[in-house]
């Protein structure tokens, strides 16, 4: 055993806890007793325990009590409750409250040994997960693609705030997929083992969007046929994910901003307050502080939602990354079509790291698709990518400015590497220098 | 290092010269055999049926003794702790009491045919795990170590009598 077990009795009887000490020492546990569930919690305030073993009928607070309360503090604790009496009332109580077992005094020298095992191997094995976990990283979610530093430092930012229950805002461009933040988020929390639901804010009109959060009571409306659960209530112990928050309405966002306040609510036509422990996740596009000023987003809701704010960097700002998602792309589309893993030649990359992807991430992949589905079947050509020149503004310069432009463009981004450059724009090193002394060109400007 | 086996179990004096042997063996230390008595009855529970081996332990505690002598009561009832069933033995850890109890330690108890030898070996193997405490011995992983800890008297089987590396190496380090 690398790390001792620590354990904690909390028992008011003093040979109860004298016989247990004992016991545990002699198995080598670090043991800590204490005479009342006050004293015990005080104790864990100060110092950590790994298995807290407790009498449940103790004077003042009693052990299901102190579960309840240990349970605030450490969601992962591990309680045995013990007593004299074979309740199953209480042993189900106590089950349902989250203790790890409940044994009877008093008890065969076998269960407690098998019961300390058991509570240790669990012990080790999620120490051992955690380390994993630490050692691995963020957890991956497929689809995030990208080691350029722009998204890696995003990645940063998601691992980091996975732990809280913090909300998040996710802002970003359409298309650079903040919902993929959004479920790597919740798949790295301590809630991933609950539900990540997704609502698509945007879509839905006000009164489907009330329904559709808050749930309704058959009868609430024409077509209610029958009593449906909400989102909100779904999302219990998960995520629930908020796309497109800026499109929601007024009268929508007082709704929301009670629920986030109070975490209860009632379903439409209901008369019942439901409640429901989710965290919140919202994503837009749109400039949430500037609706604020413009009195088009409540300030009190904006705060309430953003205590932490996540920017996902648009395809322009990561271009490094283009290389990587397009093999990404390539093998997601050639499998879901049953084609041979196609190549792309450099000067289609090269093509796609020059153009500015208005519609980011998702622009790209359906570029991919597309190529894929009109190319040759064996590699994705200049000429099997759209002509995304034409997408940008209306170019009114002359074609020697354009072409000065160009290149000084391209040569900056080789570091004027002249064989990189002339390469990338497809003419010999000789032309390129004759262009370069053509218009003048200079390293750094 | 002086360790004394009181027989408080009117133990047959052949077996425990036995025991003895081993102890010293074992231990490495100068044993001795006292035939003891005590009124019993006052560590006996009587919603339990059993005898209280907490108040057992404290009663060889508190017999006096000369400087870090180690005391062994040997008993023969059925000893619990207020939180067991039922206990073969304890000791204070690192401390110079222990006590164990044959009661459960017999074939015929389980309904099987009675086997000396095997009561013996079973007796020498508790009387080495709980001294194995008093000199700051914990319960081992070791297989077969004396110290692994016994919940059933097949588990008492399963073990040797005699201490792994690791925890003779212990025991004649803090012996010293």
């Amino acid at each position: 055993m690398s790390k001792k077990i620590s354990l904690l009795i909390v028992d008011d009887e003093e040979s109860v806890r004298d016989s247990l000490y004992n016991w545990f020492i002699e198995d080598g546990f670090e043991t800590g007793c204490a005479e009342s569930a006050g004293t015990a919690l005080a104790m864990l305030e100060n110092s950590h325990y790994d298995i807290i073993i407790t009498d449940i009928k103790m004077p003042g607070m009693d052990g299901l009590e102190l579960l309840k309360r240990i349970k605030t503090i450490k969601k992962d604790a591990i309680v045995i409750i013990m007593t004299a009496f074979a309740a199953v009332d209480t042993a189900v109580q106590a089950l349902k409250d989250g203790a790890f077992d409940y044994v009877t005094k008093p008890f065969d020298p076998d269960d407690l040994s098998h019961l300390i095992r058991n509570a240790s191997r669990q012990i080790l094995l999620s120490n051992e997960n955690e380390q994993l976990r630490e050692h691995i990283g963020l957890e991956q979610v497929q689809d995030i693609i990208g080691k350029s530093e722009a998204i890696q430092q995003v990645l940063r930012e998601v691992q980091q705030v996975a732990s809280s229950n913090a909300s998040v805002i996710i802002t970003g461009e359409s298309g650079t997929g903040k919902e993929l933040f959004a479920k790597a988020i919740h798949a790295n929390s301590a809630r991933r083992f609950f539900p990540l639901v997704s609502v698509h804010c945007g879509a839905l009109s006000e009164s489907l969007l009330e329904s559709e959060l808050f749930g309704h009571e058959k009868g609430a409306f024409t077509g209610a046929v029958y009593n449906r659960k909400g989102r909100f209530e779904m999302a219990d112990n998960g995520t629930i994910f908020l796309d497109e928050i800026a499109t929601i309405s007024m009268k929508m966002q007082i709704e929301l901003l009670r629920v986030l306040e109070t975490k209860s609510f009632m379903r439409v036509g209901g008369s019942k307050l439901i409640s429901s422990d989710f965290r919140v996740i919202c994503a837009t596009n749109r400039d949430l502080k500037q609706m604020v000023v413009e009195g088009l987003f409540r300030e009190d809701l904006y705060y309430r939602l953003n205590v932490v704010n996540i920017s996902i960097p648009p395809l322009r700002a990561r271009l490094d990354d283009i290389p990587v998602l397009v093999q990404h792309f390539i093998s997601k589309y050639c499998r879901a079509m049953s084609r041979n893993i196609v190549t792309i030649e450099s000067a289609a990359i090269n093509r796609l790291q020059e153009y500015d992807f208005p519609g980011n991430v998702r622009e790209l992949e359906n570029m991919i698709e597309r190529a894929i589905v009109v190319g040759n079947g064996k590699e994705i050509r200049v000429k099997d990518l759209p002509g995304q020149k034409e997408s940008n503004a209306i170019i009114t310069e002359s074609l020697e400015e354009l072409e000065k432009k160009h290149v000084q463009n391209v040569l900056n981004k080789y570091d004027w590497n002249i064989s990189r450059t002339a390469k990338a724009l497809q003419v010999d090193r000789v032309t390129l220098y004759n262009k370069i002394k053509k218009y003048d060109l200079r390293q750094g400007s | 290092m002086k360790i004394t086996l009181l027989n408080y179990g009117q133990l047959d004096r052949n077996l425990l010269n036995k025991v003895a042997e081993s102890v010293e063996k074992e231990f490495l230390s100068e044993v001795i055999i006292r035939d003891e008595y005590a009124d019993l009855s006052t560590f006996f529970d009587s919603s339990r049926k059993q005898y209280n081996g907490n108040k057992l332990l404290g009663f060889i505690e508190n017999k006096p003794r000369q400087g870090d002598e180690k005391f062994i009561g040997l008993f023969n009832v059925d000893i619990f702790i207020p939180i067991l069933t039922y206990i073969y033995g304890q000791a204070y850890l690192n401390g110079k009491s222990a006590i164990a109890s044959s009661h459960r330690l017999s074939n015929e108890r389980y309904g099987m045919v009675k086997d000396e030898k095997l009561f013996l070996e079973r007796l020498i193997k508790e009387t080495h795990h709980e001294l194995g405490h008093c000199f700051g011995l914990l319960h081992c992983h070791s297989p077969g170590c004396v110290m692994q800890s016994s919940t059933y008297v097949e588990d008492i089987d399963q073990k040797s009598g005699h201490f792994c590396e690791s925890c003779r190496k212990h025991l004649h380090s803090s012996s010293l």
